[in-house]
């Protein structure tokens, strides 16, 4: 059976940083979940902070350096993203946005996504619904339905008792993992292949209007 | 009308070089001073005669709507250079076919054959300045469609004397003749450039035309897949081999006899300049894109090289005096390019060079694929009815020679 292959993006700054912690259980979750179904699955984990420069520059430049560029191709070809932000001034992080600033337009269109946010109290965990969702909703990704937070006190003794972090880890995880098994594994559309822009077995006479073709 | 026409052509030559601006007003960085828009001009019109003078074949203007540039009206400049000049290739970068009404890109560049004596061809492109489609009517989002069906007309009105036109964009057409009629009945050639679109490509393959990738902006990985896709393309549709395919490519330089003189003079400018300052580093930068900064050696070695990445190929043009660079130190870049590289490169692109592989494309070359050795034919109107709809055709059946000697041809019936 295919690998499916997992991209993780994670955009906290520090080192070590609870947003890649919260990115690193969200992925551990969804493989074992997926095993459990039989579908191996790899996990390409990025830092932005390792791409921040690259990003900046790709905003100012319009192209992507090449190390960027091969990070790119990597999350756009991936079966699945879990997509992983610290909570600023109430919603993504800027470099967050950044990145997907400089995504293709139609890059994600159809790719589950998990969404991971995190920040240091619970009073913002609202932000994953009404700021991060509707982003990847703009750009026609399939956000699973549940999003999950990560306040500090999350890590510790004070965390949420009832629904605890574990709980909502596993239960995003398995949301993700079943839009995977339920989907065909990803096909990579080469966008220089006359097949994807023209369309199967089409000419440029159909670019040009009322032609039957060649 | 015997003499003047053909003889101007520039020589026959494998591989055309010259230089390209997108006439931006920049401060120069180092002094402060930004010139002014007439000074740029005439500065404009002084660089592209130095570059006939250094010997470089071709100059190639862009196009803007909006300050800080100051070429609005193409034809217009490169009419007054063709005057005063009498090889130099001229041509554009880029003609916007999406906001230009494919109609007086057709007589206006008719125009400019006519005057300069056929030694203008243009490119193709659809602009990357987001408001100039509302200002001239359009719609960035159908910036593609534009280009497509633009193209498709004046591709037409080139060929055909009279032409009936429909499409989605542009005002209906009846029987129009777009005046004057290409010069030696042999339309212009086009390139179509494009940064990052695949059915620009295509568009240039289906006509058989040449695909100007730009270079400058993006690393040499994403032109080679948008010019291997041009060049199978091309074949796709009939044109010829893959290799036959007409290419050329941008690129940048700056050149001191010492490199690090050319890198300590050039970084102000880079640094600061408007497309891609306070980004990259000019290292950075000139190791993912064409850009070389240095001994004239360097360019040459780096510029020998395109070829292994993107086939031979036909044209090479240079942005040579953007980034507020004074004129002087533009001149002296056009001595170096003319005087030490271009000769050099010359000479190593034609070595191994495959003889199937077309020489870059003159109005000389159209009008002998043309009319072969029966010499080019003028068009000579009929008695104008001011009618083009129920009549015959607006021009005589037999037409006129340029060709003087070519007796067969004289008296050849039909165009």
């Amino acid at each position: 059976m295919t690998t499916r292959r997992i991209a993780v993006v994670s955009a906290g700054l520090s080192n070590p940083s609870s947003t890649r912690l919260l990115a690193d259980r969200l992925a551990a979750s969804t493989v074992r979940l997926l095993e459990g179904e039989g579908i191996e699955a790899e996990v390409d984990v990025f830092e932005l902070r390792d791409y921040a420069h690259d990003i900046t520059n790709n905003l100012l430049t319009g192209f992507a350096p090449a190390a960027l560029e091969t990070m790119l191709n990597t999350v756009v070809s991936a079966d699945a993203v879990i997509a992983v932000t610290p909570i600023f001034s109430t919603s993504y992080s800027g470099l967050f946005k950044s990145f997907i600033d400089i995504l293709d337009p139609d890059a994600l269109t159809g790719k589950p996504v998990l969404i991971g946010a995190n920040a240091g109290t619970a009073r913002h965990s609202l932000a994953i619904d009404y700021a991060i969702r509707p982003l990847f909703t703009y750009l026609h990704a399939e956000p699973v339905s549940t999003g999950v937070f990560a306040a500090s006190s999350d890590w510790g003794a004070s965390g949420d008792q009832v629904a605890p972090l574990g709980e909502r880890i596993d239960r995003g995880a398995a949301e993700l993992a079943e839009a995977i098994a339920r989907r065909s594994p990803a096909a990579s559309a080469d966008p220089f292949d006359p097949a994807n822009y023209l369309g199967e077995g089409r000419s440029f006479g159909h670019l040009l209007g009322g032609l039957a073709g060649e | 009308m015997n003499d003047t026409t053909t003889t101007l052509n520039p020589q026959a030559s494998a591989m055309q070089f010259g230089i390209f601006t997108v006439s931006d007003i920049t401060e120069d960085p180092t002094t402060g001073r930004t010139p002014s828009e007439g000074q740029k001009i005439r500065d404009a019109i002084t660089l592209a005669k130095h570059a006939e003078a250094v010997g470089l074949d071709v100059f190639a203007l862009g196009e803007h709507h909006n300050p800080p540039f100051w070429s609005s009206s193409p034809t217009t400049t490169l009419a007054f250079i063709a005057a005063q000049t009498e090889r130099l290739l001229l041509s554009t970068a880029t003609t916007l076919i999406t906001t230009n009404d494919p109609v007086k890109i057709a007589e206006d560049f008719a125009m400019l054959q006519h005057v300069s004596g056929g030694r203008m061809d243009l490119m193709l492109g659809r602009g990357n300045t987001g408001p100039v489609y509302p200002w001239f009517g359009q719609d960035i989002r159908q910036g593609l469609p534009l280009a497509i069906e633009n193209y498709a007309l004046l591709h037409k009105l080139w060929r055909e004397d009279v032409v009936d036109w429909e499409g989605k964009f542009r005002t209906p057409l009846q029987g129009f003749t777009s005046t004057p009629r290409p010069l030696d009945d042999v339309p212009p050639f086009v390139w179509h450039g494009s940064i990052r679109t695949p059915e620009i490509a295509e568009q240039a393959a289906y006509y058989g035309d040449g695909f100007f990738a730009n270079n400058i902006f993006w690393p040499s990985e994403h032109y080679q897949r948008l010019i291997t896709l041009y060049r199978q393309r091309f074949a796709h549709y009939g044109h010829g081999t893959p290799e036959q395919a007409i290419v050329g490519l941008g690129g940048q330089v700056f050149m001191r006899a010492n490199s690090q003189d050319a890198v300590r003079e050039f970084r102000p400018y880079f640094d600061n300049a408007p497309v891609y300052g306070h980004g990259p580093s000019m290292e950075d930068f000139t190791e993912m894109t064409p850009l070389t900064v240095g001994s004239p050696q360097q360019v040459i070695d780096r510029y020998a090289g395109m070829r292994e990445l993107f086939g031979d190929y036909q044209r090479q043009l240079f942005l040579m005096d953007h980034a507020g660079l004074p004129l002087k130190t533009v001149l002296e870049q056009l001595d170096i390019l003319g005087g030490e590289v271009v000769p050099v490169l010359r000479k190593e692109l034609a070595q191994n060079r495959p003889a199937e592989v077309p020489d870059a494309p003159t109005h000389a070359s159209l009008v002998a694929a043309k009319y072969r050795d029966q010499g080019p034919q003028e068009k000579i109107p009929n008695s104008n009815r001011g009618d083009n709809l129920t009549g015959g055709a607006p021009y005589r059946e037999t037409a006129g020679t340029t060709g003087s000697s070519f007796g067969v041809a004289a008296t050849r019936q039909g165009a």
